[in-house]
């Protein structure tokens, strides 16, 4: 079953179209990545997908339910999380606060505090730095607490905006690991990701964006081998 | 989580003893000074209430609020038009009461609604206008229907009365004399410790979480599953509502309101009180309240003495001393004290870069 369907999606900044009809599918279980050039539209499909920006044309379904009309926050409920581009971590706010701020939608004390002991394993950095600000942390600490906190909402699907971004390569392969770790445990993930090889790599399907639209499609390994994608995302 | 670290030893049982002991003696020890002293710390409980009203708006939710003294001048001419000869309407203390917090809230959820998707300097801009929108209404509307009797305001309003009680008069009460100014003292007292339990609670609820995510990052906030719009709403809402308690107690006081008390300097002025005492943090708030109704008083009441007995005669004037040092004093902070006096636990961390 598919769990997010987006179907001839349409989104608009004013009058322009960033998003020119996409359609593709994660299914429940699976890790898919969405991959493209800076600008291409990747982030606004994500956003578009997560209800944070509406659809101009075409539909977008969710566990089986149109999403028109639903607030981001209505889908936070329903299972989604999203990691937004940029990390969005609560500076002013310490790991455990942040932590707190990603449970919001539950209400069972002692599940998300087991939640919050599992996510100091899943992330040692974590615990060491537990009651220092977020804003103190170093790039790639955030982008593990960013993670962390949307895995508090126990999230059905997790979309994750450009984990990779600014860190050091040491620290995305890292934190491609957990990811890849995460979807092992269930979660279904869709990635959109600039660094093509490594998402193709860890994913099992994959888009290619171009301009507004899906170029390619498949599974990710094919695409690896695709001579079109490795001479326009991998470099050779 | 030691935000919520309350009093627990017992020397800080014995501290709270001790400061409360200190203010229910207060206002006599006031009154040896002069009445007029007891007038001003009432003026400074009512900018506390006001600061704190202000707070949940600027300093938890993170939403620039340049026009709050409107709230106050809707509670104020809502008392003043309930309990006066005005409209020969003479309800009682605890009808009106609610009846101005409910239309102050209903003001802050009219400015609220249409200013959701604004931030920053946009909202600061907006609010300010409605700040002004509110004042000239209240100035002009007293033709073709007299609503608000205009420029001339609403004078003998009614004080505040409970059963018998009226505040506004002297009465001997187990053989002390209360004079009306001490009599509104405790009342206000009352009402300010309500609001800080109030705000207290608030700020460790799950709302306060949402409003610190919203002041953080409003993105990650919606990401967090937090209704945004409604958690705004709300914050423009309780903020006004106790502006609007504030008012109707500003209008009892002085039993005269005019449009001239809801300027924009005052909005300005309690502004400055969350800031300087420290955006977010109930008691910086409440400290910047006491220390800008009080140090203006104070020079007041020393300026002129001073020069007269250095120079023989007034150089600069009192007032224009007053905003010198104000404003040299605003500047001081910002340059010492970014985040005020007491900064709240947040922007103390943030700004140390440790932990805490």
């Amino acid at each position: 079953m598919n769990l997010l369907e987006l179907h001839a999606v349409e989104v608009r900044y004013g009058g322009i179209r960033a998003v020119k009809g996409v359609s593709l599918s994660v299914a429940e279980g699976e890790m898919v990545c969405l991959v493209g050039a800076n600008g291409a539209g990747k982030t606004t499909t994500l956003k578009a997908a997560a209800g944070l920006l509406p659809a101009a044309a075409g539909a977008i379904h969710y566990a089986g339910a149109p999403i028109a009309g639903m607030k981001s926050f209505e889908l936070v409920r329903r299972g989604m999380a999203l990691v937004p581009e940029g990390r969005g971590v609560f500076g002013q706010l310490t790991v455990a606060e942040n932590l707190a701020m990603g449970a919001y939608v539950r209400d069972d004390a002692a599940a998300i505090a087991a939640d919050r002991e599992r996510m100091l394993q899943l992330f040692p950095r974590l615990k060491e730095r537990y009651q220092q600000s977020a804003g103190t942390l170093s790039g790639g600490e955030q982008q593990m607490l960013a993670i962390a906190r949307a895995l508090m909402s126990r999230p059905r699907l997790l979309l994750l905006d450009e984990p990779s971004m600014g860190l050091a390569p040491l620290i995305v392969e890292r934190i491609f690991e957990i990811v890849a770790d995460i979807a092992r445990e269930g979660v279904t993930i869709l990635l959109v990701e600039q660094n093509a090889r490594l998402a193709l790599e860890t994913c099992q399907r994959a888009y290619v964006m171009e301009s507004g639209a899906i170029s390619l499609a498949g599974n990710a390994r094919e695409l690896l081998d695709n001579p079109q994608v490795r001479e326009a995302y991998l470099g050779e | 989580m030691n935000r919520a670290a309350r009093p627990r030893s017992p020397l800080a049982a014995l501290g709270v003893i001790l400061v409360a002991a200190a203010l229910l003696v207060l206002p006599f020890a006031l009154a040896q000074a002069g009445t007029a002293w007891v007038r001003i710390t009432n003026l400074a409980i009512l900018f506390a209430l006001l600061a704190l009203g202000l707070n949940i708006v600027v300093g938890f939710a993170g939403l620039l609020d340049l026009g709050y003294i409107a709230f106050y001048g809707v509670g104020a001419y809502v008392w003043a038009m309930l309990a006066s000869p005005h409209f020969n309407l003479h309800l009682p203390f605890w009808a009106i009461l609610p009846i101005g917090a409910l239309a102050a809230c209903v003001f802050g959820v009219l400015l609220g609604a249409p200013t959701l998707k604004l931030r920053g300097d946009y909202l600061a801009i907006v609010t300010l206008g409605f700040g002004e929108i509110v004042r000239i209404f209240l100035n002009n509307l007293s033709r073709p229907v007299n609503i608000t009797n205009g420029p001339q305001g609403i004078a003998r309003i009614d004080p505040v009365r409970i059963g018998e009680f009226d505040f506004s008069t002297t009465s001997k009460i187990a053989g002390l004399t209360f004079s009306g100014p001490i009599k509104y003292y405790y009342l206000l007292l009352v009402f300010l410790v309500v609001v800080i339990v109030l705000n207290m609670r608030l700020q460790d609820s799950r709302i306060g979480r949402a409003w610190e995510a919203i002041r953080e990052d409003e993105i990650a906030a919606r990401a967090m599953g937090i209704d945004t719009t409604s958690v705004k709403l709300l914050a423009f809402a309780m903020g006004a509502s106790f502006g609007g308690i504030a008012g109707g107690m500003f209008a009892s006081m002085q039993s005269f309101i005019s449009p001239e008390s809801f300027v924009l300097v005052e909005s300005v002025m309690v502004l400055a009180m969350v800031v300087l005492g420290g955006m977010g943090n109930i008691w910086g708030v409440v400290l910047g309240a006491v220390l800008l109704t009080f140090v203006p008083e104070i020079l007041r009441y020393t300026v002129e003495p001073l020069q007269k007995a250095a120079f023989g005669r007034t150089i600069v004037e009192p007032e224009v001393i007053r905003m010198l040092l104000f404003g040299l004093a605003l500047v001081l902070m910002m340059l010492f004290r970014p985040s005020g006096i007491l900064p709240s636990s947040a922007r103390r961390r943030e700004r140390e870069g440790r932990q805490p």
